[in-house]
């Protein structure tokens, strides 16, 4: 049996949305280098609808896959759905993750949480703040923040 | 298939699996049988017990078979707290990176009430004599240092350390499990009281060890039961493997200095290759270490990624990543060498075998280069690391 599932193995190898926008409208960035995985996102919103989105990630295959699945279950939807996106829905749509690896699609679901929180505070949107913590937890390893 | 894994284990040479084949096939008689078709087997196994004994320097008597290096780390590390604790001797030295079969060994002790004492092994990933001799008090009862370290390949100064501990009259035992059958071992000259080693680390097969324990030393049972190994190790023996251990033991023994002299010539080919990849480093010492192992870091990188990739392009490998490990933290041996976590977590080692060609090492080479570049360019961490905005951690 293989580690990850084919659909894993496919956003991993051909990850979907990889790059950066110069000028995102919303720029999330959730896990550390400590802990050995960091994903970036970049969104730009039109409208309250995500018109593009990209992201950056150091980590593992299952992170990697995570940050490319995630990216293309936002893309094109109105914030509100973006907003809602669980790491269940993540994993889901990649037909598993490991057991260990599953803070991968939190990871994913953080980091397009913290962008979207970038972009409301930018724009002086009200949202609701337990949602949208400053610093969520660290999926890894369940401290506030692991980079000390 | 470019198998650069061989640490984690090797292709049985021919060989052995010849070796094997007859005590699987027609003798499958049991040693401890009476009658002359068992005593055939107890003939076979008592040779191979003599050949593993001239390979290592010992007596026949002081071999005794395990079911691999971990079983035999076990028994060792055991036997010796048990008789410390007799004499009310319980300080254990070992050092930081030691295996796993040893530090979750001595974890076990730690919790019955011996203190351990875990040796710096520096930033070259080796520790010294002197260092030993500082550490040994009046309660120790013993030092367990591996020869090689099966992750960085850095080689330890055995016979240095066995004199030490002769000189003050403490058991000295080594994991010899990535030296065995690689680098010359006599444990008389290098003044060592038990060593463990496991077949599959020279082409034996997998499941059998050795764990050589000096005449005097007494040994306690890990496993219990009938009283093959001179009771020290029941169980009936694993005759095939047992053959296939002792020939792949012999093979490679006769052609130790041979395959040491075209492996560290791969190896420095490989390594200063790998050396062109900015902001990555070896770890380990460079001369002082295995002729087949290859261990760099890579900035900005995670390292179960960098294997996935190198496997699509038909690369075995391994790295001490924590998303390998299975743990939160990366490799225990790079962070005993001072490599930090996020650093550590892009940690690559190639570890090379008598199969491995030049051309290999120029593919392995070129595919190593080309993921790390890959990955990197979709690293925000080697992002912030080219903008600045994190330091780096290695010289360009």
């Amino acid at each position: 049996m293989a580690l990850y599932s084919e659909k894993v193995m496919d956003h991993f190898r051909n990850p979907r949305n990889v790059g950066v926008i110069e000028d995102a409208d919303g720029v999330g960035e959730a896990g550390n280098p400590v802990c050995g995985d960091i994903m970036k996102i970049y969104l730009k919103i039109d409208n309250d609808i995500i018109t593009d989105v990209k992201f950056e990630t150091f980590g593992c295959g299952s992170a990697i896959a995570s940050s490319s699945m995630a990216t293309e279950l936002i893309k094109g939807k109105p914030i509100s759905e973006a907003a809602s996106l669980t790491n269940k829905a993540v994993t889901e749509a990649l037909d598993g993750l490991p057991a260990h690896k599953l803070h991968c699609s939190v990871l994913a679901e953080e980091a397009i949480k913290l962008a979207l929180k970038d972009y409301f505070d930018k724009n002086g949107i009200e949202y609701d703040k337990n949602e949208f913590p400053d610093e969520p937890h660290c999926a890894h390893c369940g401290e506030g923040s692991c980079d000390t | 298939m470019i198998y650069a894994d061989n640490a984690a284990t090797t292709k049985m040479s021919r060989t052995a699996i010849e070796a094997m084949l007859p005590y699987m096939d027609e003798l499958y008689g049991n040693p401890s049988s009476l009658y002359s078709f068992g005593q055939q087997a107890k003939e076979a196994l008592e040779s191979a017990r003599e050949r593993v004994a001239s390979c290592l320097g010992c007596e026949p008597r002081e071999i005794t078979f395990t079911s691999g290096g971990s079983e035999a780390d076990n028994q060792a590390i055991f036997s010796a707290a048990r008789q410390g604790e007799k004499k009310g001797k319980k300080h254990i030295i070992s050092t930081a990176f030691e295996h796993h079969a040893v530090l979750h060994t001595l974890d076990k002790l730690k919790k019955q009430g011996f203190e351990i004492t875990l040796l710096d092994v520096h930033k070259n990933g080796i520790v010294t004599a002197e260092q030993v001799a500082d550490a040994i008090r009046e309660d120790t009862c013993l030092v367990t240092i591996m020869f090689a370290n099966n992750e960085i390949g850095t080689i330890q100064p055995i016979e240095e350390i066995g004199k030490v501990c002769r000189e003050k009259g403490v058991l000295f035992h080594t994991d010899a499990v990535q030296a065995a059958g690689h680098l010359h071992i006599n444990v008389k000259e290098q003044n060592i009281d038990m060593l463990s080693l496991s077949a599959h680390k020279f082409h034996g097969p997998k499941g059998i060890g050795v764990l050589y324990a000096k005449r005097g030393v007494i040994l306690d049972n890990v496993i219990n039961g009938g009283a093959q190994e001179r009771g020290k190790r029941a169980g009936t023996e694993n005759i095939p493997a047992i053959m296939g251990l002792a020939a792949a033991l012999e093979e490679a023994t006769k052609n130790i200095d041979e395959t040491a002299a075209k492996l560290t010539k791969l190896r420095d080919r490989l390594i200063e290759g790998l050396d062109k990849i900015p902001y990555g480093e070896l770890n380990g010492d460079r001369t002082s270490r295995l002729p087949s192992n290859v261990n760099f870091c890579f900035e900005g990188i995670e390292g179960e990624s960098l294997l996935l990739l190198l496997d699509d392009k038909g690369v075995c490998a391994s790295s001490g990543s924590a998303c390998t490990s299975g743990s939160l933290d990366p490799s225990h041996v790079l962070l005993a060498i001072g490599r930090p976590h996020e650093v550590a977590h892009g940690s690559l080692r190639l570890s090379l075998g008598e199969e491995t060609t030049e051309a290999d090492v120029d593919y392995l080479i070129d595919a190593v280069t080309e993921v790390v570049t890959y990955l990197r360019n979709m690293s925000p961490f080697w992002r912030d690391l080219v903008n600045g905005k994190r330091q780096h951690v290695f010289a360009e």
